[in-house]
């Protein structure tokens, strides 16, 4: 498993250490909070700074805590040959592994709007939303919608089928990756549509969280990861 | 199938037995205003409009439920109806001045089902802790026996084929406001201070001659 390396931006004070360790004489890796790369601040209106506070420093450290926890379980499982205590893992790592994909994702997928925020996709990316949904505000809609009838917690993306070269839209239940859809989808835009994703701020309202959240889309990055696959 | 003892052919938004700030300040007025007010509303009102002009029009609540439950291969009216009997059955599984450990037959059975009180409280504090995602905790009945059991979504215990007698909601609207992330401080709380004994005691009544009944 690579070291995930994010450079560390802005951050506050007392934010745990992005230094990694090794437990256990297998070596298993632990993981760590990635910083975000803006302020949590920074992207009002369009959702609130104590929401992406919360959001990533106490949900996502959890999914992360969680998840290196699980696998050192794991870890001391495998090495007893335990097949029942490894099958038993299979949710948590999956719940919590996932959480931690997933928000990693997310905060790439925000931009403040002086960092590009909400800018429209160009270049490929920009031809191919346009070809396969007719306009941005074409995928915008469909993306809104499959979002706001997630039942309970998940997820919406915009993703790319590696192999039939083309673009989809798609939900996940929870914390599933969007690679439990379909083995040959990249994630390009996921959008959390858990409660505390919004819920501070938008209440019950969550279609209103889905008209604002499009103001911080960072498409930058969406277009990066569709060249880097397209190439 | 297990009854319910709330039939409601009109789809009703009942209140709660209790204003809307009286289990402060363990729960806000706030939260009941959103959670009541606008996230249990909402299930009843998109339950009317999808199920008129269809066969499940006028059907009691829990015919629609258990219909629409279709095995665990869910029909859309299943989120709304299973919802909004949930909600109506969270409301009241709870009052001011509620929780700690209840007495009498109650606390005999909770002794021998669970050991203690104690390891009930556990068994039902884990069980609502590790719902992931939404969902709901609840104590349940079904063969004499007193279960804690935890469901993922709009899922309830009268598809699975038991009593529910007490349930917690954990979807995060239920304690975002009051709590944020932390549910286990939502957990304890509602064990604590807002559990209606009352209301699993007079579930438990009716599971029982519900059961002898049917036997």
């Amino acid at each position: 498993m690579a070291i995930r390396c994010v450079a560390s931006r802005k951050t506050l004070a007392g934010l745990k250490e992005t230094s990694s360790r090794l437990i256990g004489f297998r070596g298993i890796q632990t993981f760590t909070l990635p910083d975000l790369p803006y302020d949590y601040g920074a992207l009002e209106p369009a959702i609130s700074g104590e929401i992406m506070q919360i959001h990533h420093q106490k949900h996502h450290q959890t999914y992360v805590t969680n998840y290196n926890n699980a696998l050192e379980q794991l870890d001391q499982a495998v090495s007893k040959g335990g097949t029942s205590a490894v099958v038993k893992l299979q949710s948590a790592i999956k719940f919590n592994g996932g959480g931690h994909v997933n928000h990693s994702i997310f905060w790439k997928n925000l931009a403040p709007v002086k960092e590009g925020g909400g800018e429209p996709p160009k270049g490929s990316l920009g031809s191919a939303i346009d070809t396969h949904f007719g306009s941005l505000e074409g995928l915008v809609k469909k993306m809104s919608a499959e979002g706001a009838a997630v039942q309970g917690s998940g997820w919406v993306w915009l993703g790319l089928d590696k192999e039939l070269k083309k673009l989809v839209v798609d939900t996940t239940a929870n914390q599933d990756p969007l690679v439990t859809k379909g083995g040959s989808l990249v994630p390009l835009v996921g959008i959390d549509v858990w409660e505390h994703a919004y819920y501070l701020q938008y209440k019950n309202v969550r279609p209103e969280y889905l008209k604002n959240v499009w103001k911080v889309i960072n498409w930058k990055y969406a277009s990066e990861i569709y060249e880097k696959e397209c190439n | 199938m297990a009854a319910s003892t709330a039939v409601t052919a009109n789809y009703v938004l009942k209140p709660p037995p209790y204003a809307l700030d009286a289990l402060e300040p363990h729960m806000s007025k706030q939260t009941l205003e959103f959670h009541w007010g606008k996230h249990h509303r909402a299930y009843v009102d998109n339950l009317k409009k999808q199920v008129l002009g269809t066969e499940l029009e006028g059907k009691p609540l829990d015919h629609i439920i258990n219909k629409t439950y279709n095995n665990g291969d869910l029909l859309p009216a299943f989120n709304n109806a299973a919802q909004a009997w949930n909600h109506e059955f969270f409301w009241e599984s709870m009052k001011p001045n509620g929780g700690g450990k209840p007495s009498g037959e109650l606390l005999a059975l909770l002794e021998r089902d669970f050991t203690s009180y104690e390891k009930f409280y556990e068994e039902f504090n884990a069980a609502a802790a590790t719902q992931f995602g939404a969902g709901w905790a609840w104590l349940a009945y079904a063969n004499d026996k007193l279960k804690v059991v935890k469901t993922p979504n709009a899922v309830n215990p009268l598809v699975l084929g038991s009593f529910p007698l007490l349930t917690i909601d954990v979807w995060e609207h239920a304690y975002y406001l009051d709590f944020q992330n932390r549910r286990p401080d939502y957990i304890k709380t509602f064990m604590n201070n807002l559990v209606s004994w009352e209301a699993v005691s007079a579930r438990l009544e009716a599971a029982k001659a519900a059961s002898s009944s049917s036997a």
